[in-house]
């Protein structure tokens, strides 16, 4: 079974809006155990909707859920990290959640769509990331053409030029197969190098992948799964026909994760499957 | 379809194309590479249509150039031609594709412009019941999200799906090809027992763990309502092995799997329909008054 690390996960807990919150998180973990996920790096986005917007989360909804990513992490441990998740419309507070949040263990900063990724306000959390040597996960809409609802989405051009604003933080662009238009992200990003990206997402056209590979290369892409363990699985089968080699192969489903999280984050879970990151950094 | 085709007990994949798309390129849309992605991916063969078909007025070059492409690859690759009931001469379309071996002809509603009860869809569903050939819908291409601006059809609605489902004494089997829960949901039960029976829904865009949309539907409509496809080559083929092989432990396992429809079993349904003519299943449903 390959080995893999999915660096974007979610969980839902007991305060989302979903009565089948327990049957949803076991089924994820179910299911990457069957994949051959060694270790889920997730967040919760507030509430998911139950009492703020996912993408706009109040303050106390965003600390409740990130308080139950810490403790479902240490449950879960080695198999489950946190990222920590913010609002960055509350700089303070956003600020003490990520110091907050190290301290509990968690392993990235999560930004989410409650403000333009290229905004202001995201230059302290982005300067944070430096300082505690931690990825930003930034959710984006790939080519967005329009505002969409209940989100203030952004796109690989606002990405990069917030990327630019800050050369020492590595910025996960998330799931280029999560919506709008792939092809457009590629040529955003492909001289930001402290820009990579994770393939989940729903999407799975034929040509995403590979167009990727061509524009940013192995070392800049990361296998992810995001809401459908199912797509995670396809582009798993798939990518060994993409020409990949096998090192680039490894580095997409597992190393570029190593190399991109802290020193550690994922020894204790690779160990259980006898991958050796020390070696092959 | 030919006996080498239906002695292989692999499936036989309801949903692919060749040729390219207008809005984004697609890598190596050609017949002898979907031959191999096919053999690579377990299936046994395929309804293939002609993908820059869709999107033309008249639907005869692209039969042509369909008919042309796939010969060569005979009993693997199944002409799936496109009948556009609204076009002069669409009886002699379906004439062509029964005389070519067609499974099953294509139909783009809402590429065409044909709404929810349209009667020359209609009358499209009752001469395909009687010829013993499937009526396959595309619901979609693309993920609504990605779609390009020119692109502005839409999506077939569940409505479409439901009135070509209820004509009264139709013997259609109909294949919907691209639709989540939601639409497969408001269709199934949207429909008597016996209208069911006709409608099978290809899953390769139902979501699996953790969601577990797929598990939830072969707990409910039932697997036999549910058809393989690969997809190709808008989407990456290997998703519907995905989806089965992450089926819940409580669901068959891929050593037990349910019993899911395929192109082979769909057929088979239409011609035997066909054949048998039975009278009319019940009389609530839509009459077949489509004189145009």
């Amino acid at each position: 079974m390959t080995t893999v690390i999915d660096v974007h996960a979610h969980f839902h807990t007991p305060s989302s809006n979903r009565s089948d919150w327990q049957r949803y998180n076991a089924s994820r973990l179910d299911a990457g155990d069957r994949i051959g996920v060694v270790c889920h790096v997730a967040s919760v986005l507030g509430s998911w909707g139950a009492t703020s917007p996912t993408y706009f989360a109040s303050p106390d909804d965003q600390t409740r859920a990130n308080d139950w990513m810490f403790d479902f992490a240490d449950e879960q441990s080695p198999r489950v990290k946190a990222w920590v998740a913010v609002n960055p419309n509350y700089t303070a507070h956003a600020l003490a959640e990520i110091e907050r949040g190290i301290a509990r263990g968690a392993i990235g900063i999560k930004l989410a769509a409650g403000r333009r990724a290229d905004d202001a306000l995201l230059d302290d959390i982005a300067a944070a990331a430096a300082q505690y040597g931690v990825p930003v996960l930034q959710h984006i809409w790939q080519h967005r053409r329009r505002d969409w609802p209940n989100q203030d989405a952004s796109d690989g051009i606002e990405l990069a030029r917030l990327a630019a604003r800050h050369p020492r933080t590595t910025f996960l662009l998330a799931h280029i197969g999560g919506g709008g238009d792939w092809a457009h992200t590629n040529p955003a990003v492909r001289d930001l190098e402290n820009i990579v990206m994770d393939l989940s997402g729903s999407g799975i056209d034929r040509g995403m992948i590979d167009d990727a590979l061509r524009w940013v290369g192995a070392r800049r892409l990361l296998w992810a799964a995001d809401l459908t363990l199912c797509t995670g699985l396809t582009k798993l089968r798939a990518l060994p026909y993409t020409g990949a080699s096998d090192d680039d192969l490894s580095d997409m489903y597992w190393r570029n994760a190593v190399r991109l999280f802290p020193a550690g984050a994922f020894t204790d879970a690779l160990s259980r499957v006898g991958a050796t990151p020390g070696a092959t950094v | 379809m030919t006996s080498s085709s239906m002695a292989d007990t692999r499936p036989v994949d309801v949903t692919s194309w060749i040729g390219g798309y207008p809005f984004r390129e697609v890598p190596h849309p050609d017949p002898e590479i979907l031959v191999r992605v096919l053999d690579r991916e377990g299936f046994a063969a395929a309804w293939v249509g002609h993908l820059p078909g869709a999107f033309y007025r008249d639907p005869v070059p692209s039969n042509r150039a369909l008919y042309t492409a796939v010969a060569p690859f005979a009993g693997v690759l199944l002409p799936a031609p496109i009948v556009r009931p609204d076009w002069p001469g669409w009886t002699e379309m379906l004439r062509d594709a029964v005389n070519a071996g067609a499974p099953a002809v294509r139909a783009y509603p809402a590429q065409w412009g044909l709404g929810p009860g349209h009667p020359a869809m209609a009358e499209l569903a009752f001469a395909c019941g009687e010829a013993g050939v499937a009526l396959h819908v595309t619901v979609r291409f693309e993920d609504l999200r990605q779609r390009h601006l020119m692109d502005g059809a839409g999506d077939v609605p569940a409505a479409t799906l439901r009135a070509l489902a209820r004509l009264a004494g139709s013997h259609c089997h109909l294949v919907v090809a691209g639709a989540g829960r939601e639409l497969i949901e408001e269709t199934h039960w949207g429909l008597t027992p016996p209208e069911q029976q006709r409608v099978f829904y290809d899953f390769g865009w139902v979501w699996g763990p953790p969601e577990d949309h797929f598990a939830h539907l072969i707990a409910t409509i039932g697997a036999e309502r549910l058809a393989w496809s690969s997809w190709w080559p808008l989407r990456l083929t290997q998703q519907s092995r995905a989806l089965v092989d992450l089926l819940p432990p409580y669901t068959p396992s891929p050593r037990a799997e349910p019993n899911l429809a395929d192109g082979r079993s769909i057929f088979g349904a239409a011609r035997c329909a066909a054949k048998s003519r039975p009278a009319a299943e019940h009389r609530a449903g839509t009459t077949s008054a489509t004189n145009r």
